[in-house]
């Protein structure tokens, strides 16, 4: 255990606290995270009168029961009244109850309902990102201005404060904006949360899901998916960096320069040396195969199967590449035809031919990935 | 002729040898291994549930892989649910119906017999799905209990099991549902009308008619996952014109009804125990009934709420949530009368009574609780969270679980003959008390933190509450050992049982099992009672 003296005397003292309040600690509280929007701002509040009631309804439900424990209690002498279910109390009591609760729910039920359909109230948006889950990584496409970011697993050691928080790419959107965002999946269900800045929607496979918010302070918030989606679903990070409109429109206009870049260099013209191929291909397989195949092409054989001296890999050059651009159909493997452009796909598949012993020998070159698709 | 049934009774005592057990159709027989099955299971799934909270005892990768530990979440869930408190439950059922409504055995006894021997092999294809993937049997099942696909469809060979497991529990349960139902419609002895019947046989009036709407469709839905899976159906896959999300909605039409199967067998037991320890007649008893009714009709039309984030139409989900909340009605009605009971009695604070003492107040928490997730705006926020886990453990430890401890120790002397010890078990249940609020009240607070289900590791920041809860869950999971030898030694031996052990156990009340021995004879009520 690598606990500090301050956490162990948190530990101490949280098992006993039955507290509204988030004061009480810095990093995390004991209530809902803070919000940063306008909708997660009316969903915290909601949260804080049903969390009171419940408290409060609790409270007096224990209250009453331990009177009565210590009021009827027969070592004090007391006598059961025989007659009462057959009193008035007792024929009509049960009246009592549905209206009770009733009001207590309709009081729920009132604001449960406006929140609701400020929820589901979509503005026009003023930026629409389709978020995308896939195993294991959320893809972030800017519909408005083609910019996509590709966010994976940043690894830590489990002791660092970025564990399981970080991510290689940043999801970064603008401070006061209307944003949309599209949740879709390409093979599993997903579900992306960031519970400061918006609430959830399922990432369904065939489905398009809107949820909208407003940011209204910037800053750096995490997320991580909340729907299980098999083996990484642990593993799966959200952060979200939000800046000012200046700062966005300036990260936006790098990304395109970057984007412009890689296109071109992709482009099919060009033949590329082995040694290019496989550097590029080996960074580019570590962060998009190796979580399943492994960095040493081992995989995880039954359900993630070997590339080390594979058929696949060391056979035909155009079944290689089929099962990379249009995955297989009923297993784990994806189609990375739409997320990886010639190049990535050339060097990612001249990698799995040639390391880890792997003879095949052969170059592939975009030019192929092209005429493959 | 009646020679013939003289010389019958005499020597119709218990068959001897295994043959007693494989071929017996004798309800307290059959009810008794229910009861052992459900406990012999409550240990493996409880095993689980410790693996699980040893990995979860701090960040990074301890004991499991990622999907094994995601097999042990979906198959404790799937055990505790269908092989601990459902068997558990029709054990009760098996044991106390007839003695409390004066028949002398279930309408079907042989049927009785089929319905218990279908769980032990339900329970070994359940166990070889965890076993298959460690023999080339594929993916894991790693999709929790709830089995959405496509991550279903994706996994191995386990996955064929545990559908299978599946139909097999589904037969057994509609078969001892349909023989519950008979018998009580059926077997009351004259003068036990409707409205006299203890309030344990009618929770299990309407737990049997639940099961024998749910238990089909689920059958139906696991079906057509597993057609999806090997014969090329499209049934839940968008690229073919199926539905992912056409399965959560049978999944839930069944499992939400499911939790009141799990739940109204305990209610009745609260409603059998209380007023003995409170010397008092139960308050409002066909304010129950009718409340279990409603909570019937309820319970089935209200499923939606377990998958308020899929994106349904603003009025559906509205309607979801109105219907939902409404639930605290009967139920809130059902917490009432439990309290009016208590009353102006005369309270003593017998095991049983502790248990249902403390199930009046931790359960009614989980219906607070419950309604904070019923407020769909708030639910997008709670939903898939550990808050969720706090919730529903709340909901089906105390709510079904404990209600099942208050009933052993309520009916052990019945059925033993023997008094089990009062002091071992008031340490058992202050032990497991605790252990349970230590595990799970935490819990509450890392889902709010932000800390999803089904995670096999997690960051820093949710590490105390995690702490916690794992130190709680193994004072939870230890406790039991506590209560299997309160079991053991109640039944080789102890102080002799009355045929009426509780001094308040007949105030008020119609039901029949405190007129027979302690223990009861091999066969009861041959000759129908009279019911005043």
């Amino acid at each position: 255990m690598h606990l500090t003296r301050d956490s162990k005397l948190r530990l101490a003292t949280v098992g006993g606290l039955i507290a509204l309040s988030n004061s009480a600690y810095g990093d995390y509280g004991l209530n809902l995270v803070e919000p940063a929007s306008e909708i997660t701002k009316s969903v915290f509040d909601l949260h804080m009168l049903t969390a009171k009631l419940a408290f409060y309804i609790s409270v007096i439900i224990t209250v009453l029961v331990v009177y009565i424990l210590v009021k009827y209690r027969r070592s004090s002498g007391a006598e059961a009244d025989m007659q009462m279910h057959k009193g008035k109390f007792g024929v009509f009591s049960w009246l009592l109850v549905p209206i009770i609760v009733l009001g207590i729910d309709l009081s729920i039920a009132g604001p449960g309902t406006a929140t609701l359909h400020q929820v589901e109230k979509h503005v026009d948006a003023e930026l629409t990102v389709k978020v995308t889950g896939s195993q294991w990584k959320w893809t972030y496409d800017y519909l408005d201005n083609g910019v996509r970011v590709v966010s994976n697993l940043q690894e830590h050691e489990p002791t660092e404060a970025g564990y399981l928080r970080s991510v290689d790419k940043l999801f970064v959107l603008p401070v006061d904006t209307n944003i949309r965002f599209l949740h879709t999946a390409t093979d599993v269900l997903h579900a992306w949360w960031v519970p400061a800045i918006a609430i959830k929607k399922d990432s369904i496979p065939g489905y398009i899901h809107e949820t909208s918010t407003r940011i209204t302070k910037e800053g750096t918030y995490y997320g991580q998916c909340a729907e299980n989606c098999g083996t990484g679903h642990a593993y799966m990070p959200i952060v979200v960096k939000v800046v000012s409109k200046d700062e966005f429109n300036d990260w936006v206009a790098l990304k395109t320069v970057e984007a412009n870049a890689a296109a071109a260099e992709a482009s099919a013209d060009k033949v590329w040396s082995k040694e290019d191929l496989m550097a590029r291909g080996e960074e580019l397989y570590v962060k998009n195969c190796a979580a399943c195949h492994q960095v040493n092409g081992a995989g995880m054989p039954p359900v993630f199967p070997a590339l080390k001296g594979s058929a696949i890999a060391t056979g035909p050059v155009a079944d290689h590449l089929d099962i990379v651009i249009k995955g297989k159909a009923g297993t784990a493997m994806a189609a990375w035809g739409g997320q990886l452009n010639d190049l990535e796909v050339a060097a990612i598949v001249t990698y799995e031919r040639n390391a880890w012993g792997n003879d095949a020998g052969d170059l592939v070159q975009p030019a192929d990935v092209k005429s493959a698709r | 002729m009646s020679d013939a049934i003289t010389h019958e009774a005499h020597h119709h005592g218990p068959p001897t040898g295994a043959k007693r057990w494989l071929y017996s159709t004798n309800h307290k027989d059959i009810g008794t291994m229910y009861l052992i099955f459900a406990l012999v299971m409550l240990f493996l799934g409880g095993a689980m549930a410790m693996v699980i909270r040893a990995e979860l005892w701090m960040p990074g990768l301890q004991l499991v892989e990622p999907d094994f530990f995601n097999n042990l979440v979906t198959n404790h869930a799937l055990i505790m649910v269908f092989a601990v408190v459902m068997p558990a439950g029709v054990g009760l059922a098996n044991w106390m119906i007839p003695l409390m409504i004066g028949a002398p055995d279930m309408a079907m006894p042989r049927m009785n017999n089929m319905s218990f021997w279908l769980l032990p092999p339900a329970a070994i294809l359940l166990v070889l799905s965890m076993i298959v993937p460690f023999f080339g049997g594929g993916q894991t099942v790693n999709t929790g209990w709830t089995l959405y696909p496509p991550l279903s469809v994706q996994s191995g060979m386990g996955m064929d099991f545990l559908i299978f497991t599946i139909h097999v529990l589904g037969v057994s349960s509609i078969m001892g549902s349909i023989n519950i139902i008979t018998t009580i419609v059926n077997m009351r002895a004259p003068g036990m009308t409707w409205m006299k019947m203890p309030i344990f046989v009618w929770s299990w009036f309407f737990t049997a008619l639940l099961l024998i709407v749910i238990m089909p469709v689920f059958a139906g839905g696991v079906t057509m996952l597993l057609f999806d899976r090997h014969f090329g159906t499209s049934f839940f896959d968008a690229a073919g014109g199926g539905d992912p999300v056409l399965f959560q909605h049978i999944f839930w039409f069944f499992g939400h009804p499911e939790v009141y199967v799990l739940l109204l067998p305990s209610i009745g037991v609260l409603g059998m125990i209380i007023p003995t320890f409170a010397r008092k007649p139960l308050f409002g008893y066909k304010s129950l009934v009718y409340g279990m009714a409603v909570l019937y009709g309820l319970g089935l039309i209200v499923w939606a709420h377990h998958q308020y984030t899929i994106g349904m139409s603003i009025e559906t989900t509205t309607y979801f949530m109105i219907g939902t909340i409404l639930i605290s009605i009967p139920v809130g009605l059902m917490i009432f009368n439990f309290i009016f009971t208590l009353w102006k009695g005369s309270i003593t604070f017998e095991t049983p009574m502790l248990f249902s003492l403390a199930i009046i107040l931790m359960f009614s928490f989980a219906g607070t609780t419950g309604v904070m997730l019923a407020v769909v705006p708030a639910d997008l926020q709670y939903h898939d969270t550990y808050f969720v886990v706090a919730h529903f453990h709340y909901a089906l430890i105390p709510g079904s679980l404990f209600g099942l401890y208050a009933a052993v120790f309520f009916w052990l002397p019945k059925w033993t003959g023997h008094m089990y010890n009062e002091r071992l078990g008031k340490i058992f249940f202050w032990w497991t008390t605790i252990g349970f609020n230590l595990t799970f009240f935490p819990q509450h607070f890392s889902g709010l933190a932000g800390m999803p289900r089904r995670i096999v590791d997690y960051n820093m920041i949710f590490t105390e509450f995690n702490v916690m809860s794992s130190v709680g869950a193994f004072t939870f999971g230890l406790s039991h050992l506590l209560f299997l030898y309160i079991i053991i030694k109640t039944v080789k031996g102890g102080e002799k049982a009355a045929d009426k052990p509780w001094d308040g156990a007949s105030i008020g009340y119609s039901g029949l099992e405190w007129t027979v021995p302690s223990p009861p004879p091999f066969h009861t009520f041959e000759e129908a009672p009279q019911v005043k």
